[in-house]
């Protein structure tokens, strides 16, 4: 009844919105989302611009100064705005240049995953009965392992580094990407207008990715966004176990493992790091789902 | 009259269906043994209900799939069991026109980008301006406005879309359009102005129709010829005004008095069909209209009654009586 | 008294570009066992205007009334409690696509004795009785094997015999029947559609058949509204309809049906429905309107008289030549 079909010719000036507009209201009407953008956005800055925003290296030590207590507690200076750790170094720093590496493995892993997954993923929907077979059990296969599980085998097999994980991660979230691809390939490959590009002489390649790619990629975005905080926070686990970035890295999940001993004695060592996590994920999460609702059709209200 | 372009004997396509855990395979008669030609400058309709394979028969003319038997030869020319794979000049001949024109179009493409492809994909001789003055003049020769052009196809009504996918279907020059239900999914306002536009286009460019569609309303002011399909054969062919004035299946005489007339000064007595078409994986013996048909015979549930006749072809052992045979 | 009465009923449907008008100001009145069709093209509010008395629209839309009344309730004042008590049991209404109007997770029977459980107070075997009964009734054979059948094993005429059973199971005083046969054949179309009159004129009820087909409009009913663009252009009964439509929009849809047509190329209505963003300001039919002139453009026209079919238009038809011309220039 809205629809924007009904449009005429008759009238060239009225035009109904466009698509990233159409977009863009829906996404704002989701006020989570709106802030976890926000959040996102501010994360996405202070990680292109950590090493200004640094007050220190994040391995620079202050041997006079282990274990200062943020600056509002008993005993912090306003010289070390968080605290120190029990290297004294800087949490502040530290935790600026942890965005870095949490963006730069939230980037790389979904890169890597949704690349090799919707690549699979189109080849299944269109590959024969046996192959699409073969490949499906495979990334049943794959996750039916837990998958934390999984990619700690794959870093004990690989050794234990940050780029390992990420790649065991990225493995590990691929059969996903590889599943919806298929799932919008087959709705989308059996509409006529994939019909019509055959007739018109189009091949198989350029039917897959130019003719219906295009059309998958709505869900396939809203994967790769909720996949970012699986990865951030996938990493920070394998970090934690000590299978991830290696000291003095200040990769958040690390850091959270290196000052573990400390809990009871200075809480900011710990709790720092792990609300960092909490709110970058969470905000990873709130704005995939808001891109979720503007973008699936069939979630979408009235 | 010139020559037909396309020549169909006894086209069949089979489908073979999994029967399932320890079951054989089913075979799925979709089509089964259709002959016709198509000449330049006129139509040939085909109506049956759904599931007597219309959808099947367009879909093999247009080489989409290819026949499981039969022949089919195009501009003297046999088609084989690659279809138009790899012939440029073949697949060009033959183009289609969809039903549901929301579904038609590449979302993701612009209606120029949808126009010029097939000639970037089939002619790569012409050079990227000629592609788009050729979509242009398209365009405009679709009732569509040049603006129309970089719009997406989101911005455009159902008879628009329809507008643009006969556009499309003509860049590549066919002499062969299939026409798929091309206006049942619109409106009675838009559908008369793409009938009408379907009209002009046959004239100017002297394109065979193949028509295919349900509404025999329609059929009836569009079409020379008729094919009636009932469970993927035909049972009745000939010109239209015989077909609609004298059929002899009982079929199509059921078909036709199943149709409303939008006159209520007429209401008519039906022939009323009892049952539904059965599934194409379990045909009848005999006839296979036979278990709903008003004038079976001891004969129609054991013999499959051949096609026969010149110009106006039946297959019925018991036909519809003619009026000259009642007057005599 | 009439059935139903509904006076200047408009939905508003909040849209993320602005509010769209689906239904502006329309009157329905059905009297007690009356058969009436509602045509229009897509876009005419025809099916939109009957589920905002069903009370089955989504929150996003406003409906507005000066009357909606249905056998002396306000349908506008009632709680949700007590018009679920009437929805079902005294309206009832079926849909375009039986396949998809049915639950496929249960059985026919179930889902026609459910509404049999809720609206009355039979017992088991009563229900069952009713069910066998009602089956037969919409001609389904076996019926007793059919209940337990689920939707999927069901052609489509089937389902929709099936539909109008579990519509008719408690007895409606009205039904309305949304495009009951658009999705079917024509054979079946025919059988469906007998049964619908049959059943209408058997049980008394008031039948509402919603339909853009004019040939089943022709075929099937005595009175018939059209609607254009969400408003109704003309109320007519069928014969005065087919014969001497007073709106040049019924005359021009009629003249565009191909069986219709004398010469070869079809008469056309120019330009489509208007949608959400060019609703003309005057008569919303005025661009696609051959006797249209300025103050078509500019004023929203009233609806004629009973004997004008209550045409919604400033120069009413009469044997397709305008009147009223002459005064207002």
């Amino acid at each position: 009844m809205t629809d924007a079909a009904s449009q005429t010719a008759s009238t060239p000036n009225l035009r109904p919105p466009s698509r990233f507009k159409e977009f863009w209201s829906s996404f704002k009407e989701n006020r989570g989302a709106v802030i976890g953008l926000f959040v996102f956005l501010a994360f996405l800055l202070i990680a292109a611009f950590a090493p200004l925003l640094a007050p220190y290296s994040f391995d620079a030590q202050d041997r006079s100064a282990l274990l200062v207590p943020p600056f509002w507690q008993e005993g912090g200076s306003t010289k070390y705005l968080l605290g120190t750790d029990a290297l004294g170094r800087d949490l502040l720093s530290r935790l600026i240049y942890g965005a870095r590496f949490s963006f730069f493995i939230g980037l790389l892993v979904v890169t890597l995953a949704s690349f090799c997954g919707v690549l699979i993923g189109v080849i299944a929907g269109f590959a024969p009965n046996w192959l699409d077979t073969l490949i499906m059990r495979l990334m049943d296969i794959i996750l039916s392992f837990p998958s934390l599980l999984l990619a700690l085998v794959l870093v004990a097999i690989l050794g234990p580094s940050l780029i390992n994980a990420m790649i065991a991660i990225a493995v590990v979230l691929q059969p996903h990407f590889v599943r919806l691809t298929r799932a919008a390939v087959l709705t989308e490959k059996s509409k006529d207008y994939v019909t019509a590009a055959r007739v018109a002489g189009g091949r198989p390649l350029r039917i897959m990715f130019r003719t219906v790619l295009p059309n998958c990629l709505a869900p396939i975005i809203v994967q790769a966004a909720l996949s970012f905080s699986t990865a951030i926070l996938d990493t920070a686990a394998l970090g934690f176990l000590g299978m991830g970035a290696q000291p003095p890295t200040p990769e958040w999940g690390t850091m959270l493992a290196e000052a573990r001993e400390f809990i009871l004695r200075a809480w900011w060592v710990v709790t720092f790091p792990g609300l960092c996590i909490l709110i970058t994920v969470l905000a990873i999460n709130l704005m995939g789902d808001g891109l979720r609702d503007a973008l699936d059709p069939k979630l979408k209200r009235s | 009259m010139s020559d037909p372009i396309l020549i169909a004997t006894d086209l069949k396509r089979h489908y073979e269906v999994k029967g399932g855990f320890m079951k054989p395979n089913a075979i799925v008669r979709a089509l089964d043994g259709a002959s016709f030609s198509l000449t330049p400058g006129k139509t040939l309709a085909v109506v049956g209900e759904s599931g007597s394979g219309k959808s099947t028969l367009a879909r093999v003319v247009t080489m989409i799939e290819p026949p499981t038997e039969g022949q089919l030869v195009i501009g003297g020319r046999e088609i084989g069991p690659d279809g138009a794979a790899g012939d440029r000049k073949l697949r060009s001949m033959v183009q289609i026109v969809f039903q549901d024109p929301y579904g038609s179009l590449n979302p993701r493409q612009t209606i120029g980008q949808t126009l010029m492809e097939p000639l970037l994909l089939n002619r790569p001789d012409i050079k990227a301006d000629e592609r788009t003055r050729r979509a242009r003049e398209m365009l405009t020769m679709v009732g569509l406005r040049p603006e129309h052009f970089d719009r997406y196809p989101h911005m455009f009504s159902g008879g628009q879309r329809q507008r643009v996918a006969v556009a499309r279907a003509l860049m590549l020059e066919p002499k062969i359009l299939v026409l798929d239900e091309p206006v049942s999914a619109l409106d009675l306002s838009i559908q008369s102005q793409v009938l009408n536009l379907l009209m002009d286009l046959q004239e100017r460019l002297d394109l065979a129709y193949l028509f295919i569609s349900h509404d025999l309303s329609v059929v009836r002011h569009i079409a020379d010829e008729v094919l009636v399909l009932y469970l993927g054969q035909p049972v009745e062919i000939g010109p239209k005004d015989v077909i609609f004035d004298q059929p002899r299946h009982p079929y199509t005489k059921a078909l036709l008095s199943a149709t409303p007339v939008a006159d209520p000064a007429e209401r008519k007595e039906r022939i009323k069909l009892t049952g539904e078409l059965p599934s194409p994986m379990n045909k009848p013996e005999g006839c296979s209209f036979n278990p709903r048909c008003w004038r079976r015979l001891e004969i129609c549930t054991k013999v499959e009654p051949p096609l026969q006749g010149h110009g106006h072809c039946f297959a019925c052992h018991n036909p519809v009586p003619d009026d000259e045979e009642v007057a005599a | 008294m009439s059935l139903l009465e509904i006076r200047n009923l408009s939905v508003d449907f909040a849209t993320a570009s602005g509010k769209f008008r689906a239904v502006d100001g329309v009157d329905v009145t059905v009297d007690q066992g009356e058969l009436l069709a509602i045509v229009g093209e897509s876009g005419s509010g025809k099916s939109v205007s009957m589920l905002a008395l069903m009370g089955l629209l989504p929150w996003t839309a406003t409906v507005t009334a000066d009357k909606l009344e249905f056998d002396g309730h306000d349908l506008r004042k009632i709680s949700g409690r007590q018009r679920r008590r009437i929805i079902g049991k005294d309206i009832s209404m079926i849909f375009q696509e039986p396949m998809s109007s049915l639950n496929p997770a249960f059985t026919i029977g179930w889902q026609i004795k459910e509404s049999l459980r809720k609206h009355t107070n039979m017992s088991r075997s009563q229900r069952q009785d009713r069910a066998v009964e009602l089956m037969q009734q919409v001609g389904i054979p076996a019926p007793e094997k059919r209940l337990q059948a689920y939707p999927h094993q069901l052609s489509g005429g089937m389902s929709q015999r099936a539909m109008i059973a579990m519509a008719l199971a408690n007895k409606p005083k009205l039904l309305i029947a949304d495009e009951p046969t658009t999705a079917l054949d024509v054979t079946i179309q025919a059988q469906i559609l007998e049964l619908l009159t049959g059943l209408q004129q058997e049980t008394g009820m008031a039948l509402v058949l919603i339909t853009h087909d004019m040939g089943v409009v022709a075929e099937t009913v005595q009175r018939v509204q059209v609607q254009y663009a969400g408003q109704r252009v003309e109320l007519q009964e069928v014969d005065g309809l087919f014969e001497n439509p007073h709106h040049p929009y019924t005359a021009a849809l009629l003249a565009a049906l191909p069986e219709r047509a004398i010469e070869k190329r079809l008469p056309t209505i120019p330009g489509v429905v208007p949608g959400q963003f060019d609703r003309p300001q005057g008569c919303l039919f005025s661009p696609r309107c051959k006797f249209a002139d300025a103050r078509c453009i500019a004023e929203r026209p009233t609806p004629a008289g009973r004997d004008l079919g209550y045409a919604l238009c400033h120069y009413p038809l009469i044997d397709g030549q305008p009147t009223g011309k002459e005064t207002a220039a």
